[in-house]
């Protein structure tokens, strides 16, 4: 890195600091977790973590996390487009409703998502005579988790899709280009990285989320528990070293997750020449 | 080398009416309880309280902190300064004696009735009517009946209802385990949502109109029909259930340190004279000394047939272990292909 003149100095410092407030805040805690867990012998930690009960709950986790994230990149995305393209009557009020699942206390979420789509709820009652359950059931799981996902990707697509100039568009569509064809070779790879990183985001939400799923969830074994119930439920045996186990692998799991996203939306950065 | 005596004797007199300013200041008591005893415990608190600065002059300001049982028990375990727990099962004591070492081991001989002041039992909750015609525990496997309970692995009271319904078939089958275990297995077969918590189970039956049967504290069970209106519900007792003794202990290794080991005994103490007996009563608790509450709460519990959890299963650090460990019977009802 090359030593440019600078309107602020202090690079020292400020690494410093950062340093130190990361390790504070961040690795702390954490090592705390890894240091926990080994106690545990190899063959015992491979017991804890693998156990079918256990296995199960990373399967629910993990998948319902990804399908929750992938379809708040889709709505997300759309959601982003209409505020930033569009003038309509309580646009503002629609852009402070996005944020709101930020504010709200997610077992406030939870209840309230668990009475709507209950059998006698406003929605669950239209749904059940179709024969399809979302309370108390994996479904049920994946609802609460685009909910609580959604502002990530709105958050991250807005700014950058703001920045694009509608000329883009217009100058494609002059040169010949379809409708799609502007879409997926002019508006898709610029707003890619930021896509990439809302999605990102989302998902790491979604599979640490406890509290306004664990309403809804049903909470049967092999079937609606989510990792962070199969901690818990390991702390109300006073097992502090099998819940600091498993809470090691959604770590590494998670960590992993958001590495891959990370190096993609550098990839995608670089394919489209944007340095973000 | 007189100006430092005398420095010194006025520091230490200093000290002295500092510390006995703290003596004579309102002495706190921390009460560490679970969910359900929240309003027993408002009332017998300004009662006590009463006592106390009657009996002794000194004021007395107790708090009270409620939640799940064996999270409670795990605040105590990490540092919450309890002076006194009075939480849902033996089990969670033991590990603040075991984890934390604020307790004897012996902690229960401390007080009588195995420091249970009042006990609890598991009923049924159903829908008025009874429309699936619910009599006991047999009716709760018939096809078609949905049963709520919460889930035993994160909640105290679910373990109580699921010992019960082993414990029924037990007797039913001539202490036949096998046959407990296929009934226990059936039995959670039509549970449709495990709630983590007792509290979680009574709203998905109430509120969300879910299952034909909630199994619940006694307590929690009139506690709903009073304030739901009995219009809704009502309470099926059936022939056989557990007797449920949430028992109470002082946190010696806090008491000691805050210097209220009297006051935390005598609290405890007063839940067994006649006045917290009558109030326990009145909060929908099973007196140990009926003869000190009101005939009228008294005629809200119906006799039934109890069994102990120290009878059958021989306390709770064994049927933890053996039901509700990682692996344990519990699991292996939920674990593919198993029943």
């Amino acid at each position: 890195m090359a030593r440019t003149a600078r309107v602020l100095p202090g690079f020292g410092p400020a690494l410093g600091l950062t340093l130190t407030w990361l390790s504070l805040i961040v690795l702390l805690p954490l090592a705390s977790v890894f240091l926990k867990a080994s106690s545990l012998s190899l063959s015992e930690f491979w017991s804890v973590v693998s156990a079918p009960r256990v296995a199960a709950s990373y399967r629910l986790s993990f998948g319902m996390s990804f399908a929750a994230a992938a379809i708040n990149a889709v709505f997300g995305l759309m959601l982003a487009w209409c505020l930033v393209r569009y003038r309509f009557p309580g646009k503002r009020l629609v852009d402070a409703l996005v944020d709101l699942p930020f504010a709200l206390p997610t077992a406030v979420a939870g209840i309230s998502l668990t009475a709507l789509y209950a059998k006698n709820g406003w929605i669950g009652q239209y749904l059940d005579p179709l024969g399809i359950q979302v309370a108390f059931k994996p479904l049920g799981v994946m609802v609460a988790l685009v909910f609580i996902g959604l502002p990530f990707v709105v958050r991250t697509v807005q700014p950058v899709l703001e920045e694009l100039d509608i000329e883009h568009e217009e100058a494609a569509a002059s040169l010949g280009a379809g409708r799609w064809q502007t879409f997926r070779r002019v508006i898709l790879p610029v707003l890619l990285p930021a896509l990439l990183t809302g999605f990102a985001l989302a998902f790491a939400r979604a599979v640490g989320e406890y509290g306004s799923v664990i309403f809804i969830a049903g909470n049967i074994p092999m079937v609606s528990e989510i990792t962070p119930l199969m901690i818990i439920t390991k702390l109300e045996q006073y097992d502090y070293v099998g819940a600091t186990a498993v809470a090691e692998v959604m770590l590494l799991i998670s960590f992993a997750s958001l590495f891959i996203v990370n190096g993609l939306q550098a990839w995608a950065a670089r394919r489209t020449g944007r340095d973000r | 080398m007189k100006r430092s005596t005398l420095f010194r004797a006025l520091l230490t007199g200093v000290a002295a009416a500092a510390l006995s300013s703290v003596a004579w200041a309102d002495q706190t008591l921390l009460n560490v309880s679970y969910d359900p005893t929240r309003e027993l415990y408002q009332a017998f608190n300004a009662e006590f309280a009463a006592h106390w600065k009657k009996t002794t002059g000194e004021t007395v300001t107790i708090k009270q902190s409620h939640g799940g049982s064996g999270k409670q028990a795990r605040s105590v375990i990490d540092g919450l300064e309890a002076d006194v727990v009075t939480l849902a099962l033996a089990y969670d004591i033991d590990e603040i004696a075991e984890l934390s070492n604020k307790l004897p081991k012996d902690w229960q001989k401390k007080f009588a009735a195995n420091s249970a002041p009042y006990t609890s039992t598991i009923v049924f909750l159903v829908r008025k009517g009874n429309p699936k015609g619910i009599k006991d525990w047999g009716d709760l496997i018939k096809p078609g009946v949905e049963i709520i309970t919460p889930n035993p692995k994160t909640s105290g009271g679910a373990r109580w209802n699921y010992l019960a319904a082993w414990a029924y078939a037990l007797k039913k089958n001539g202490n036949d385990e096998a046959k407990a275990r296929d009934f226990v297995a059936k039995l959670l077969k039509q549970v449709p949502v495990l709630d983590s918590g007792a509290r979680g189970s009574t709203n998905t039956f109430v509120q969300r109109n879910i299952g034909d049967v909630l199994l619940a504290w006694e307590n929690e069970a009139l506690l709903s029909i009073n304030e739901l209106g009995p219009d809704k519900f009502e309470i099926v007792v059936p022939s056989l259930s557990i007797l449920a003794e949430p028992p109470v202990a002082v946190v010696e290794g806090v008491a000691k340190k805050r210097g209220t080991e009297k006051l935390a005994k005598a609290y405890l103490e007063y839940l067994y004279s006649p006045t917290g007996q009558k109030l326990a009563a009145k909060n929908y608790y099973r007196p140990r000394n009926p003869e000190h509450a009101d005939a009228a709460d008294l005629a809200r519990f119906p006799k039934l047939d109890l069994i102990t959890i120290d009878s059958v299963f021989g306390g709770w650090q064994k049927a933890q272990k053996t039901h509700f460990s990682d692996g344990g019977v519990f699991d292996q009802i939920y674990a593919p292909g198993g029943k």
